[in-house]
């Protein structure tokens, strides 16, 4: 009996019929006032299909929705695929390459018209329209999307997406099954607009969305407000669920220290960028309550270019691996609270990580120290001592200060080394660039969807790397044939299990690291720093905060 | 024997002397450049500091500990208290040698680099101004004494590099030559190299010294001495070495300070927006940039080499105004002063 209550309490929760009622409940106790957000700067285009920024994308989660949504819930949770505007999940069909969706019925846009199929095919032509940045990675796989890459104004996708207007299906056939298809499909590059949505990059004007709120006005020196959806009406709390706020208030321009201390005095609720390093003492230590951590999919790393000398050795990119102290580099980022030290490329906690450190004093699962006389051995056989490495980091403090670190590391390992700190709005382009020959940088990358692939074969495959190009992802210029046609093995085993293909991610992790292609540096985590009077606080793996599901009264 | 005393010789002193007695009496312009000499003294012991300190300028680190009192003192101190979030660096300790000043956010000694920065500094605004004058002396030297076509290009062009606000010229040519740095034929300037900013920041002030020079030479090429040179058939070459540029050297000489003070000034606006001394080398401005990030814990990083810079700055001025009161006697008319 006991077990049989514990099972349907199990079921209850999964159903999610236990949240509701109390969210209801808290809706009416809570629902109102104004939330203010602050940031630096806007996040760029207001255009879904075209933001590619953490901010935007954060931002646009109660506004827009795709076929599918990542679940709106805390934590791990948050990776979970849960069906948006279609009914439910789609129904796979001739051997994992149709996918045919149903769309609910009644739902509309906050500009009043009503969703229908001819936006949802509309939507994924827009994609390849607007030339979105994901358009020939991402979506790249749907039937058709060669044509539309290679003309992107006459896209059609035919045979790629297709409407049934009378039976309300979408039926997207896809080239080779793609074991993330749902994945990428949650992400706001494939939302649905109205299909009389111009097929340009929208900039600042706001395009009406489906979701519980609407962006009303925005311009990007001042802000953006976001309003309740006046149509909306709640069809899935885990994908679209009401939020608390009546508006979202999003200003822009001032500084960190500025937005801390408009915090602190309770004129704001919630900055987006990262808090001053000298102010994190005084809020870890008074505001405790006001401090929220959280684990991101993210890795730090130092690219070494394996085409270009010293770096072409792989002894002495191990020679770098073995050298850095990411104790250091942890206290330069926060401490130990804010960031984890690693050596390996996929980050904790995602699908197929396994604790891996070859480069460590005492090799093994972690990192525990930095081994500078294996270091400086391997830098002598590789013949490569006294060589000349310049490190190109990012203008900001936190670069600049591992740029520093490195530098000296590199030098105590008998290289020649010296920083070139270059601003952050062209440094991630330059360093790609291999036009620039830049033998060393320091940069980041953060998760779009929860696969190792995501990581491994993005960062490290032949493909992403592309000669001269200021998008060629594959920084080291990395190209390993063997480690290649796993990945490809590691994609195609995922489609019929999943669990053996994060086994053999696992594997082709350790792989990469081994090669020592980029160091690995730190994992970081996310410090919200939010006012008193914001409650509810539920971060999700996926999209960070999750904004109106907070409450300000 | 004759009773009438016959008058001796009056000795009259020369023009650079009767200048400097002048110079010599002037109390602000003397005491500006004590305080300047100090400075420069100062920042030429910033090996001999460090090498006393037992400290690297130019390291991290963040692990380092020093003894206070007999205690031991770690120059990155965790906050241990709430969440224990961050690390502040070292305050200062007021002991000459041991972390004077604190440290910044790397851990290394700010007083140390102080000194390193400000050999820097002095030394790229010193080098820039010497370009400058050179660049700018033959510019306006060679477009006021040979006039037309000459004259016209030469003064299209300085008009054009003085149209460009200057700040905005220095920061675009350090943009294009961070990385990579700049090579001419077989002359190699790499991306590091201090002399880039030397030569970046000495050409966007040419025009500031070539146009009063050209303005000098145009008056100086129509009096007498000159036609009479030109008349016996004096080459021109000579006639700019031996009789013109004499003429503008007290020109020149002010100038000195002047350009000075204003180069510090730009070398440390870009060493602040990371495109001037590249790090792990100090300038002043790179550690009012370092002190940037430590403005609410440690102030003082930021505010010493700003106050370094502001010292230096007003004693060159108040020395180049003493300077020129003294080299020029109009000076003495237009300040209204004895």
């Amino acid at each position: 009996m006991k077990k049989l209550l514990l099972a349907a309490t199990a079921a209850a929760l999964l159903a999610g019929t236990w949240l509701a009622p109390a969210q209801a409940e808290y809706l009416k106790e809570h629902r109102g006032g104004t939330i203010r957000l602050l940031a630096r700067s806007a996040a760029g285009t207001l255009d879904p299909h075209i933001n590619y920024t953490d901010q935007g994308w954060q931002m646009y989660q109660p506004i827009y929705d795709g076929l599918v949504a990542f679940r709106k819930a805390e934590g791990m949770d948050g990776f979970t695929i849960v069906p948006d505007l279609a009914e439910a999940l789609p129904q796979v069909s001739n051997d994992g390459k149709t996918f045919t969706f149903k769309l609910r019925k009644g739902i509309k846009f906050s500009s009043g018209q009503d969703l229908g199929v001819k936006d949802v095919v509309a939507s994924f032509q827009r994609i390849f329209k607007v030339s979105g940045p994901t358009s020939g990675t991402f979506y790249a796989g749907i039937v058709g999307a060669d044509k539309c890459l290679a003309d992107t104004k006459s896209c059609t996708l035919e045979g790629g997406v297709v409407g049934d207007e009378a039976a309300g299906t979408i039926t997207i056939n896809i080239t080779k099954p793609d074991a993330e298809l749902l994945y990428k499909l949650a992400l706001p590059h494939a939302v649905v607009l109205p299909a009389d949505t111009p097929a340009e990059d929208m900039g600042s004007k706001p395009i009406p969305s489906t979701g519980a709120y609407m962006i009303s006005a925005f311009d990007p020196n001042k802000g953006m407000t976001v309003s309740r959806n006046p149509n909306f009406k709640q069809w899935s709390e885990e994908a679209q669920p009401d939020g608390y706020p009546d508006v979202v208030q999003y200003d822009f321009g001032l500084s960190e220290e500025a937005a801390v201390t408009a915090i602190q005095n309770g004129e704001a609720d919630w900055m987006f960028d990262a808090l001053p390093s000298d102010r994190l003492g005084e809020l870890g230590s008074k505001s405790m309550d006001q401090l929220h951590i959280s684990p991101l999919s993210a890795w730090w790393y130092a690219p070494l270019n394996n085409r270009l000398a010293p770096f072409d050795n792989e002894k002495a990119r191990q020679a770098v691996a073995y050298a850095i102290d990411r104790n250091t580099l942890v206290k330069l980022f926060g401490g130990k609270v804010l960031a984890s030290p690693v050596c390996q490329v996929l980050p904790p906690d995602f699908p197929g990580h396994e604790d891996y450190c070859p480069f460590t004093k005492n090799p093994g699962a972690k990192w525990s120290a930095p081994d500078l006389d294996k270091a400086k051995q391997l830098v002598e056989d590789s013949g490569t001592k006294g060589q000349k490495v310049t490190i190109i980091v990012e203008d900001t403090a936190i670069s600049r200060s591992i740029g520093v670190y490195l530098q000296s590391v590199l030098t105590s390992i008998g290289y020649v080394a010296d920083v070139k700190p270059i601003s952050s709005n062209i440094q991630f382009t330059y360093i790609q660039n291999t036009n620039n020959k830049v033998q060393m940088s320091v940069t980041q990358w953060y998760k779009d969807y929860p696969a190792a692939s995501d990581f491994l074969n993005i960062l490290f495959s032949c493909a992403s790397f592309r000669e001269g190009s200021d998008a060629s992802i594959n920084i080291a210029g990395f190209c390993d044939k063997e480690i290649d046609a796993k990945m490809q093995k590691a994609l195609d085993l995922g489609v019929t299990d999943q669990k053996a293909a994060d086994k053999m991610w696992a594997e082709i992790d350790r792989q990469v690291t081994d090669k020592a292609p980029a160091v690995g540096l730190f994992t970081p985590k996310r410090l919200d720093f939010v006012s008193k009077r914001l409650g509810n606080f539920k971060f999700n793996r996926q999209f960070n905060w999750m904004i109106t599901q907070s409450w300000v009264q | 024997m004759s009773n009438v005393a016959v008058a001796a010789p009056r000795k009259t002193r020369g023009p650079w002397a009767v200048a400097f007695a002048k110079l010599a009496t002037d109390g602000a312009a003397m005491a500006s450049l004590a305080v300047f000499l100090l400075i420069v003294l100062a920042c030429l012991s910033a090996p001999l500091y460090a090498k006393w300190a037992g400290v690297d300028p130019f390291a991290s680190t963040l692990d380092a500990v020093i003894q206070i009192d007999g205690a031991d003192v770690p120059v990155m101190e965790q906050s241990t208290e709430g969440l224990g979030l961050g690390y502040t660096p070292l305050g200062p300790t007021w002991r000459l040698g041991n972390y004077f000043l604190g440290a910044d956010s790397q851990g290394r000694d700010v007083m140390a680099r102080m000194l390193y920065g400000g050999l820097s500094s002095l030394l790229i605004s010193g080098a820039a101004t010497i370009f400058t004058l050179i660049l700018g002396t033959a510019a306006g030297l060679i477009a006021g004494y040979f006039g037309g076509v000459t004259d016209t290009v030469l003064s299209r062009f300085l008009d054009i590099l003085w149209a460009f606000p200057i700040y905005l010229l220095a920061i675009s040519l350090s943009i294009v030559t961070i990385a990579h740095g700049i090579t001419i034929g077989p002359i190699q300037i790499e991306s590091g190299s201090l002399w880039l900013p030397v030569i970046i920041i000495g050409i966007v002030y040419v025009p500031y010294v070539a146009r009063p020079i050209r303005g000098q030479v145009l008056a100086l090429r129509k009096s007498e001495f000159v036609l009479a040179a030109i008349n016996l058939g004096v080459p021109g070459w000579r006639i700019l070495w031996r009789d013109i540029l004499p003429n503008v050297t007290t020109t020149l000489i002010v100038f000195v300070p002047l350009m000075m003070a204003l180069n510090m000034l730009t070398e440390s606006a870009l060493s602040f927006l990371s495109i001037g001394v590249q790090p792990p080398a100090a300038s002043w401005g790179t550690i009012i940039q370092d002190g940037q990030a430590l403005l609410y814990t440690r102030p003082l990083v930021a505010l010493v080499p700003g106050l370094a810079i502001a010292v230096s700055v007003m004693a060159l001025n108040v020395f180049g105004d003493g300077l020129r009161d003294a080299l020029d006697p109009r000076s003495k008319v237009r300040l209204g002063r004895d």
